[in-house]
């Protein structure tokens, strides 16, 4: 199902939440910029005219060049910007902190496709179907290069990261079909990694799910399900037992663990959020439980991408805080100029949000 | 109009230094461009391991075990003998120059090839090293591969020790190509400083030599702490 | 600027008989041009070098645009397409857009504008214009072997894993080529610091002048840290390393920190001397002194240094950090300030001016006109809520061609029609040279104003099909290239047309003040006969004595 060829319009559908807001930027902007172009335009022209040279060996006055001019055309076009970034800066504050009822959906770029996982686990290629009217956080992450996920219609964009998790969230409010693109170069194919994503009314959502969607994924078989049967065929039950599971407990008990904080044998503590229950299935020694001995193997390269988010998924699912996101990221963890970032970066303390962490008490 | 005809600079008057190139007035604008030409390579330098410097730091915060137990693999000794060996040859750059200053010939070649003996005193302990860091399998990626003695390392986040000499061959790589550049630059002034070039009144070139080499000294002093005294504190 | 009452270019008598000895008829044999060390021999091999480069880099380009007609790719493979547009990226940047100015008109004009006899290193400019053309022999190596597909960003890991293509040849061919920037900006540099006539202080220094030392500080600072990157892609690619690559612990996003640390200030090595020639020709042909000489001589200083503060803004939708997004927004505002103060003083110098329409000054106007709007949006995708809808989308391709072929080219080709004159003695056809500053206005306009339209309706860039409903848009630019392209293919003909048969230019054709009017057309090997002496602040067009000498001005047109 591929969005229909709109008529020519130069501004996109506006379909979601915060599609307006950037409009509402981009027009003004607009107006001011045309304004500055008129103005100099203008000048010129009349200047041109006015003072056109008249006779070979004419030359222009003497320059007067009075201070409060250049003062003047320093400090307006200098306070238009100030506050055109505060109203910018704003809009993009709004679009990087999901709202705290954001319901989780996972994107894996890979080239050159998107994969898609809902919170139930239907899978979709290429195509994502959402409900209208309920904010989404769509977790990115990338197999191979760099991608860039973008829906023009939501004004939303996100690069897919290779090695870390970003994030993005968006409310539809328009139902329809509209296109998906990546729009970080990735390769011979860069230009047919493209999709749609279908708005529909909540019902219609519901039996899309129930008829297993079309991109496969048998209804009911969700994500944490499947993430549920990885987690016993990879054995990580054998260590990671259900409290009073009896026998030898390696690993600490996962229940309640999604949200909370863990306090490391280090004596620091982190946030078990995507970042770190992927970096502890990884690289489990990189920030050891405290209590227990590095006696976990790595699964680096045993498990792909998809099955990493199944997983993740699954570990949330055993939480405190169900799927509701954890900590306010929008946009991502921390890049690498933040110095100490992590790899997947579960150390540092996750960008203010207005979602509360749910702590474990 | 106060000046001075320029067909004068055509012919190069008795007056001139024969070393005074034709674009400039005297010697001293001569000196002083030079002088700030150097200064300015130096910063571009300076831009230039720059940038390995912050790839460094970077994953240094991000695998300090790594990077510890990378470091414990390097010779701290031969680490240490080289700095002194380097720090030396700056001393016998200076000296090169002062004799110059006082207007010993003889003195500007024995110490010329004094710091050029001991620059490649440093290069020939940094190829001892290498050789040790292949026999035991210390070589990242490919390169290794290429020369027969693949990545192994027996200890924790082997991939993240593996960046650790990456980040290890490149740098003291550029440096040593520093050094080997710098080595040429001499033999070069040894050469005309023999058939007596250089005096008291001139011998701006191996002020700039001695810039840049003492350049590259001063690099090789940020490196020695940052890749081989890491675990020092430890044991 | 005005030397001492005499005229300063008086030939000797030996000399007006014959015909007098110039930098051109100097020496002949191919040699003595190869073995040149005059600064003007040099920004004349740059000159056919640059143009070269730049003729290959527009072929790329039409070959984008012929692609883009329709909607599927049907003009060519996607993997060529991706070829095309990266060698047109690497091409046009690296040995196009930051070379030209420099280069060439810098190379000529700077020591003759401070009254030097040479830049304070000969050898090493020339060796500059070698390393040049090795670099370039780099990367035509990585082309005709079947090119490079990352796009000229680089980006790892594709770049450094994924790619098939021959990126550590094209790498290497940029660092090389960096070496040859490296070069010019040092010389430049110490040539200003050291070599000024005597009088001329800084505050008496063309604003072209204050414009090359400033790209030349961005220069020396900034190319050094592409050349590292570059050198680590290279080796990552080569040896396998893991600096970049996410599956060995390295990460890709350095690479992105380390390549826009260099190639955001590249922007302004590209767009500094532009602005510097624009502010010439205002006061050129408006008879007038430029309106706040120094604040705009600051303001080039100020943007080169705020220049390396902004780089973040190319990562807004990597996963940056909310508040390094917020920083690198805000100063990257603060960079549109002085540029934004230059356009109005450009724009006020006309005030009270005596202005003459010459092909030069079609050329400055049409720069403020569309530097002004590469500007302003530049500010809007500085704004945070409105690059995360435009980033990576044709919005961004049309803004940076605004800046960089509306303001970097058409300062490049007013420059070249300015000093072409000087330079060779000789005048081009005035209306063929205005049709051809009309005809890349108005192409250019129709070829990337569309664009801007087309990234706001989502079409994300570096694409070789897309969906039919930005074909209309498409098919616009690409009509507009073709207008372009006739625009810039037509001063190759009467700029070859003139060497030979133009009208003989005399030394100041025109009626402007500044020190390379002073010294003969073409000026003579060391630049002047006599030590020019500066008595006076630039660009003095209302001293008595000027009003003796505005009398030479060429009847063109």
């Amino acid at each position: 199902m591929n969005p229909q060829p709109s008529s020519f319009q130069v501004i996109p559908e506006a379909a979601s939440t915060l599609a307006r807001d950037v409009d509402a930027l981009t027009v003004v902007w607009t107006l001011i910029s045309l304004f500055f172009t008129v103005l100099i335009a203008g000048l010129i022209i009349v200047f041109m005219s006015r003072y056109r040279r008249r006779h070979p060996d004419e030359v222009g006055l003497p320059e007067r060049a009075p201070i409060w001019l250049e003062i003047a055309w320093s400090v307006i076009p200098l306070g238009i910007m100030l506050a055109m970034f505060v109203w910018g800066t704003l809009i993009f504050y709004k679009s990087y902190r999901p709202p705290a009822n954001a319901v989780e959906y996972y994107a894996t770029g890979k080239q050159w496709m998107w994969k898609f996982q809902h919170p139930n686990g239907t899978r979709e290629i290429n195509h994502l179907h959402v409900p209208i009217n309920q904010p989404i956080r769509l977790t990115l992450s990338s197999e191979d290069v760099i991608h860039s996920f973008y829906v023009p219609a939501f004004r939303v964009k996100q690069d897919a990261v290779p090695g870390r998790y970003t994030s993005l969230w968006f409310e539809a409010r328009k139902t329809g079909v509209y296109h998906m693109f990546c729009t970080e170069y990735c390769g011979t194919e860069h230009s047919k990694m493209i999709g749609s994503v279908t708005v529909m009314e909540p019902r219609e959502y519901e039996d899309w799910l129930a008829s297993g969607g079309l991109g496969g994924g048998a209804a009911g078989q969700g994500t944490s399900l499947s993430g549920a049967a990885l987690f016993e065929n990879l054995g990580c039950e054998t260590c990671h037992r259900t409290k009073g599971g009896g026998g030898l407990q390696r690993g600490p008990v996962l229940q309640g663990v999604f949200g909370s904080q863990v306090k490391l044998a280090d004596g620091s503590t982190v946030t078990a959020d995507d970042a770190y229950v992927r970096e502890s299935i990884l690289n489990p020694q990189a920030k050891l439980v405290a209590g227990y001995d590095p006696v976990m193997p790595t699964f680096q390269g045993q498990v792909s991408e998809e099955q990493l988010s199944q997983l993740i998924s699954y570990v949330r699912s055993l939480g405190p805080a169900g799927a509701a996101p954890a900590g306010g990221t929008g946009g991502a963890n921390a890049g690498p100029g933040d110095a100490a970032g992590g790899q997947v970066d579960a150390n540092a303390p996750q960008t203010a949000g207005p979602a509360k962490q749910p702590t474990q008490q | 109009m106060a000046s001075s005809p320029l067909t004068d600079t055509h012919g190069h008057g008795a007056h001139h230094h024969p070393a005074l190139a034709h674009q400039f007035d005297s010697l001293d604008q001569q000196k002083e461009s030079s002088t700030l030409g150097m200064w300015l390579f130096l910063v571009t330098e300076i831009m230039f391991f720059g940038g390995l410097f912050l790839a460094y730091v970077l994953y240094r915060g991000r695998y300090p075990e790594a990077f510890l137990q990378g470091s414990n693999t390097l010779n701290v000794w031969l680490g240490g003998l080289n700095t002194a060996v380097l720090i030396g040859s700056s001393w016998t750059m200076v000296l090169a120059i002062w004799a110059a200053q006082v207007n010993w010939r003889k003195g500007i070649v024995i110490f010329l090839i004094l710091t050029m003996a001991l620059g490649s005193t440093f290069l020939v302990v940094k190829a001892f090293e290498y050789h040790h860091k292949w026999e035991e399998h210390h070589i990242p990626g490919k390169l290794g591969m290429f020369f027969n003695s693949p990545f192994q390392f027996a200890g924790d986040e082997p991939q993240h020790v593996e960046i650790f000499f990456s980040l290890y061959f490149i740098m003291t790589g550029l440096h040593a190509t520093h050094m080997v550049i710098g080595i040429g630059v001499l033999l070069v002034l040894t050469i005309l400083a023999w058939k007596g070039h250089y005096g008291p009144e001139y011998y701006n070139p191996l002020e700039m030599a001695g810039l840049y080499w003492h350049f590259v000294d001063i690099v090789w002093i940020f490196l020695f702490p940052l890749l081989y005294l890491l675990g020092a504190h430890v044991h | 600027m005005n030397t001492s009452a005499a005229h300063p270019s008086a030939p000797t008598t030996a000399e007006t008989v014959s015909e007098r000895k110039n930098y051109l008829n100097a020496d002949y044999g191919i040699l003595s041009w190869l073995l040149t060390r005059d600064h003007k021999r040099i920004a004349i091999l740059y000159l056919i070098s640059v143009s070269a480069f730049f003729a290959l880099g527009s072929i790329f380009a039409a070959l984008i645009r012929f692609e883009l007609l329709t909607p599927e790719g049907d003009l060519m493979q996607a993997d060529t397409y991706n070829r095309v547009f990266t060698m047109h990226g690497v091409i046009m940047v690296f040995f196009f857009l930051i070379p030209a100015i420099p280069a060439v008109l810098g190379n000529f004009l700077l020591p003759i504008m401070i009254g030097a006899k040479d830049l304070a290193m000969p050898k090493l400019n020339l060796a500059s214009w070698y390393v040049y053309n090795l670099g370039g022999i780099f990367t035509l190596w990585a082309l005709v072997h079947g090119g490079v597909d990352t796009g000229w960003t680089f980006y790892t890991p594709f770049s450094t894993t994924y790619s098939n293509t021959y990126v550590i040849s094209t790498a290497l061919g940029v660092f090389i080529n960096g070496f040859s920037t490296i070069f010019t900006g040092l010389n430049f540099i110490v040539t200003v610091h050291r070599m000024r006539a005597p009088g001329l202080s800084w505050f008496r220094l063309p604003l072209f002048i204050w414009s090359m030392y400033a790209t030349s500080l961005v220069i020396v600072l900034g190319t050094p840290v592409i050349a590292i990157t570059l050198l680590l892609v290279a080796a990552e690619r080569a040896f396998g390393l893991g600096i970049f690559d996410p599956r060995l612990g390295g990460d890709p996003i350095l690479f992105q920190h380390m390549f826009w640390f260099y190639s955001h200030p590249a922007v302004y090595i590209m767009i500094l001397p532009s602005m510097g020639v624009i502010s010439e020709l205002v006061a050129a042909f408006a008879r007038k002194r430029i309106f706040g000489y120094r604040i705009v001589a600051f303001a080039s200083v100020g943007i080169a240094v705020l220049g390396f503060l902004v780089w973040g803004h190319h990562m807004f939708v990597t996963g940056q950090s909310m508040y390094a997004a917020t920083v690198f927004s805000v100063l990257s505002m603060l960079v549109a300030v002085p540029s934004a103060v230059k356009v109005f003083n450009w724009t006020a110098t006309l005030y009270e001016g005596s202005i003459s329409y010459q092909t030069p000054m079609l050329y400055a106007l049409g720069f403020i006109g569309l530097f002004t709007i590469g500007g302003l949006t530049g500010v809007m995708v500085a704004t945070l809520g409105f690059d995360i809808h435009v980033h990576d989308t044709y919005f961004i391709v049309a803004h940076f061609h605004y800046v960089m072929v509306g303001g970097t080219i058409m300062g490049y080709l007013g420059g070249l029609h300015y000093w072409w004159p000087k330079m060779f003695g000789r005048m081009y056809p005035g209306f063929l040279s205005r049709l051809s500053a009309l005809l890349v206005f108005v192409g250019f306009n129709l070829t990337f104003f569309p664009q801007f339209l087309l990234g706001y309706m989502g079409m994300p860039r570096r694409y070789w099909s897309y969906p039919p409903e930005f074909q209309v848009l498409n098919v616009l630019s690409t009509a507009g290239a073709t207008v372009l392209g006739v625009g810039f293919i037509l001063p190759i003909f009467y700029f070859a047309w003139s060497l030979k048969f133009g009208k003989k230019a005399g030394d100041n054709p025109w009626g402007a003040v500044g020190l390379e009017w002073d010294t003969t057309s073409p000026p003579p090997t060391l630049n002047f006969y006599t030590q020019p002496v500066v008595t006076a602040p630039p660009y003095e067009y209302n001293r008595e004595d000027v009003h003796n000498r505005t009398t030479q001005e060429a009847p063109v047109g």
